[in-house]
């Protein structure tokens, strides 16, 4: 079979790199632009703040330190957008990525502060909790077609204040933090396998960073060559394609919903395990890990391993904002630049649109410039 | 005398990336004029409507619309000219009732914007008795028959006034009664001075019904001819370009063993209360075509449902080589020799996003051969099975087995589907409407690969509106009407007025099957 050779362009996965990379220019252009308006005289020092983060130290060291903080935080948001996009591709919009991880983050917490377990233990329990949470979503919509979207919706609130009441057993008694992780139970800490001191010895870097990407390696590897994957997909793609050829699809989406519910929990787990943060067990309002995870997906042009730079690029640009100037800018500033530039990426599916009508017409032109040079050449007939 | 032209399209070429999908081609539509356009899958018929549509630019030749050289520009330029289209695949609001379909868009309202129905009503019911249409404005289009879906198209063009009516492949989903009423309207509109373009493979109707032809081969015009002095051996070979066999040859029926066994099967209706489905028995023998004939509607999509496990029978039982299966699950099914060709295969039959390859491998892709037992699928027996019945089947696209197979032809997906299904060596085989919407060409290989399976000892329940399919193809007849079988015939002893009287539920035989 002649192999017709097409251009680079063509290629699904440089398409996606592109789009992804003019979505990041496009965002930090409009969050320069608000940084304009708001104050002029400090936009040029703090969009480059913004995009430099941990670079902003001098010090390598220093750098390296707060390089392995950015990691830390990369990880349950690379499980959380894997949790999205698995989901997505069998044609579910889990936007209760951020309610799984909520209850990840109280099953995890709970089974360390309250039960004294390890922490493999504890990951585990996040795992089944969420997976239970998503299977929730994904019975009500197999069986009783009820929108995965309202279900998860409502279920993020429910798992909110359920975690909230239920790590108040083991909140630190002035203040509304949970009780700190490595000296209330140290073995509930995940080890860092000697991550620690790549980033001079920064404790927070444990093994939830490559653990991270190993799962995002075997989602891709599930999705792509396995049996499952393909039938999550068919589901996705066509319900009834997928009934008519005898896949249990509502097996399937139940499933599928699991484990998109594991997945953002697991993250929650990889991220409160290593004790670089405490739950504040008087928040009103869902942790927005889940919701970047929609972003951080999209961005990485709904590829697992596109997901794992992304996760990475979100979480720096997140990371940069607090550097800001706060005498210029108010506290909230980091947060908003970084929403603008997460909100533009969402585009990227546009641009991937926009970028093959583009090649269409290029090459339609090509080949009727051609096609005349083909009939001055020859006009025989 | 001549009447002027209402469109011309003079000297149209049209590239895409490494095709030239229509090349140096004119059509020229008379003011009054039923004009057929003819051609296969793929010979530029589509191409050359969205020219005409706006949806492409040509990138030589120029339209005229009554001798005035026009520019359409997208879809909105070709309304404000009068054109309208009636689309194979229907463009409606499934939730909308008839009504708000046909005006949506041009909605009658006052000053004020409130929607004013009751005219719009009027109209639509004017029309309806005009052209015996009977569309009921009232019906969610979602509860009707695709054949009053299409007639609501057909009066969304009618509501609209257009000048210059374009029908494509109107006529693949209605009965043989119902074309009829169709070919009337098209003369009524025509008589009254609007210009028909009559898209279609079917040479009966064109023949029937049109003035002129115009055929299309590969995107090359092969020509315009009067209908009057042609007949339709000579349209089909300007068409396919060689001669077409009309009539299936097939040898005698030597039926064997029961394959599938009906007894009193009953399935509910999904749009109303009753049954779709009342009660129905009969048999399917190995090395037999048994055909379900009947006017679209009356119960037989509900049974293959029933029979393929894609909804649930209220009563009865369904043996496949004397298992009972009535409740079985589809992929039981499957696995044991039911092989299954969808009315709609877009609905069903494929995942239109899925590769060619993946979507040869949907009824067997769980098999040793295609996956290993870790869960991992096997890419290179994918491809080479694939490639096989590509190979095999004839199956044409852009790709080979990478190709997408929302951007194969309608008539290859169909054969990607039979290629599917009658690999999967079935010992019965459930074909619904499996030559809808295909041109000659397409039919003719189709039903050969048909009476092949027969042939191989299968049994073949064959589900169709088509008249001249169920004659020259099935064994024996059985005529569905409002849900049970009327009546038993045999195809060499009956007429086509025969059938239709049963059809129409003006009869009513035994029905020892």
């Amino acid at each position: 079979m002649k192999k017709e050779k097409t251009s680079l362009l063509r290629n699904a996965g440089v398409q996606s790199l592109l789009a992804s990379l003019l979505c990041i220019l496009i965002g930090l252009i409009v969050g320069y632009i608000v940084l304009l308006i708001i104050e002029p005289s400090g936009a040029n020092k703090a969009i480059t703040t913004i995009i430099k983060n941990f670079l902003t130290y001098s010090r390598t060291d220093t750098q390296l330190k707060y390089l392995g903080n950015t990691l830390a935080k990369t990880a349950p948001l690379l499980l959380c957008s894997l949790s999205v996009l698995f989901a997505y591709k069998a044609g579910l919009f889990n936007i209760g990525a951020a309610g799984q991880y909520v209850i990840g983050a109280g099953a995890s917490l709970y089974f360390a502060l309250a039960l004294n377990m390890p922490w493999y233990v504890c990951l585990i329990a996040a795992i089944i909790a969420g997976a239970v949470l998503g299977a929730i979503s994904g019975l009500l919509y197999a069986y009783r077609n009820v929108n995965v979207v309202i279900s998860c919706i409502m279920l993020n609130w429910i798992s909110l204040y359920s975690v909230n009441t239920l790590l108040t057993s083991v909140k630190d008694s002035t203040s509304p933090y949970t009780l700190p992780l490595a000296s209330t139970n140290p073995s509930a800490v995940l080890p860092t396998l000697g991550l620690d001191k790549l980033f001079n010895g920064n404790e927070y870097v444990t093994i939830a960073v490559p653990l991270a990407i190993i799962i995002a390696i075997i989602i891709w590897v599930v999705l792509e060559k396995t049996k499952m994957g393909y039938e999550l997909k068919a589901t996705g793609y066509n319900k009834n394609a997928a009934k008519y050829c005898g896949m249990q699809e509502k097996k399937n989406l139940v499933m599928t919903m699991a484990i998109a519910g594991a997945l953002a929990s697991m993250g929650a787990a990889l991220y409160f395990l290593t004790g670089f943060e405490q739950w504040s067990c008087s928040q009103a309002s869902v942790p927005d890990m889940g919701f970047n995870g929609i972003a951080a997906a999209f961005l990485g042009g709904l590829s697992p391993l596109g997901s794992i730079l992304s996760s990475f690029f979100i979480q720096h640009i997140s990371s940069g904002g607090a550097y800001v100037d706060k005498t210029m800018y108010c506290a909230q500033i980091s947060d908003l630049i970084s929403s603008i530039i997460i909100y533009v990426c969402g585009f990227v599916l546009f641009f991937k649109y926009a970028m093959n009508k583009w090649l269409d017409r290029s090459a339609e032109k090509k080949a009727e410039k051609e096609a005349s040079k083909d009939e001055k050449g020859g006009a025989e007939q | 005398m001549e009447q002027p032209y209402a469109i011309e399209m003079l000297h149209i070429t049209k590239r895409f990336p490494g095709i030239i999908a229509n090349d140096d081609i004119t059509l020229q539509l008379r003011k009054g004029e039923i004009h057929a356009l003819l051609g296969e899958n793929g010979a530029g018929k589509s191409t050359l409507m969205s020219v005409l549509f706006g949806l492409y630019q040509a990138e030589e030749g120029i339209i005229k619309k009554d001798g005035k050289e026009v520019q359409i520009k997208d879809p909105n330029d070709a309304n404000d000219l009068g054109i309208g289209m009636v689309h194979q695949h229907f463009k409606l609001v499934e939730c909308f009732s008839v009504l708000d379909n046909i005006i949506l868009g041009v909605e009658p309202t006052t000053k004020g914007g409130v929607l004013q129905k009751a005219e719009a009503r009027k109209k639509i019911i004017a029309l309806s008795d005009k052209y015996g249409l009977k569309v009921d404005p009232d019906a969610l289009v979602e509860d009707i028959t695709v054949g009053m879906q299409q007639r609501t198209e057909i009066m969304k063009m009618l509501y609209r006034d257009n000048e210059i009516l374009i029908f494509d492949e109107p006529t693949a989903v209605l009965t043989p009664q119902e074309i009829e009423e169709l070919m009337q309207i098209m003369r009524n509109l025509a008589a009254e001075g609007k210009s028909i373009l009559f898209i279609s493979h079917k040479l009966n109707e064109i023949m029937e019904v049109a003035d002129r032809c115009t055929v299309l081969r590969k995107g090359k015009y092969i020509g315009t001819i009067d209908i009057a002095n042609t007949t339709r051996e000579e349209l089909s070979r300007m068409m396919v370009g060689r001669d077409v066999e009309f009539v299936v040859q097939k040898d005698e029926a030597k039926p064997g063993d029961v394959i599938l066994d009906v007894q009193g099967l009953t399935v509910a209706s999904k749009a109303h209360s009753n049954n779709a489905v009342k009660n129905v028995s009969f048999q399917v023998h190995a090395g037999e075509i048994v055909c379900i004939a009947g006017i679209d509607g009356n119960g037989q999509t509900e049974l293959v449902y029933g029979l393929t496990g894609l909804e649930p029978v209220s009563s009865g039982t369904v043996k496949l080589e004397g298992q009972d299966i009535t409740h079985a699950p589809i992929r039981k099914r499957s696995t044991m020799g039911m092989s299954h060709i969808p009315e709609d295969r877009h609905k069903h039959g494929l995942v239109l996003d899925y590769s060619l390859e993946y979507n040869m491998v949907l009824q067997r892709y769980f098999e040793p051969e295609f996956v290993s037992k870790a869960g991992f699928l096997k890419q290179g027996a994918i491809r080479s099975y694939a490639e096989r019945l590509i190979d095999e089947y004839d199956v044409r696209s852009g790709q080979g087995p990478i190709t997408i197979a929302r951007s194969m032809s309608g008539g290859n997906q169909q054969k990607a589907i039979i290629a599917r299904e009658i690999d999967k060596d079935p010992e019965l085989l459930i074909a619904v409407q499996p030559t809808r919407g295909l041109d000659v060409g397409a039919i003719e290989y189709i039903h050969k690969q048909i009476v092949a399976t027969r042939d191989a000892g299968k049994g073949v329940l064959l589900v169709s509106l088509e008249l001249d399919e169920v004659m020259s193809l099935s064994d024996r007849i059985l005529v569905m009407y409002e849900g049970e079988i009327v009546g038993e015939l045999n195809p060499k002893t009956t007429t086509v007025e025969e059938m239709g009287l049963y059809m129409a539920g003006a009869k009513r035989g035994a029905t020892s099957a």
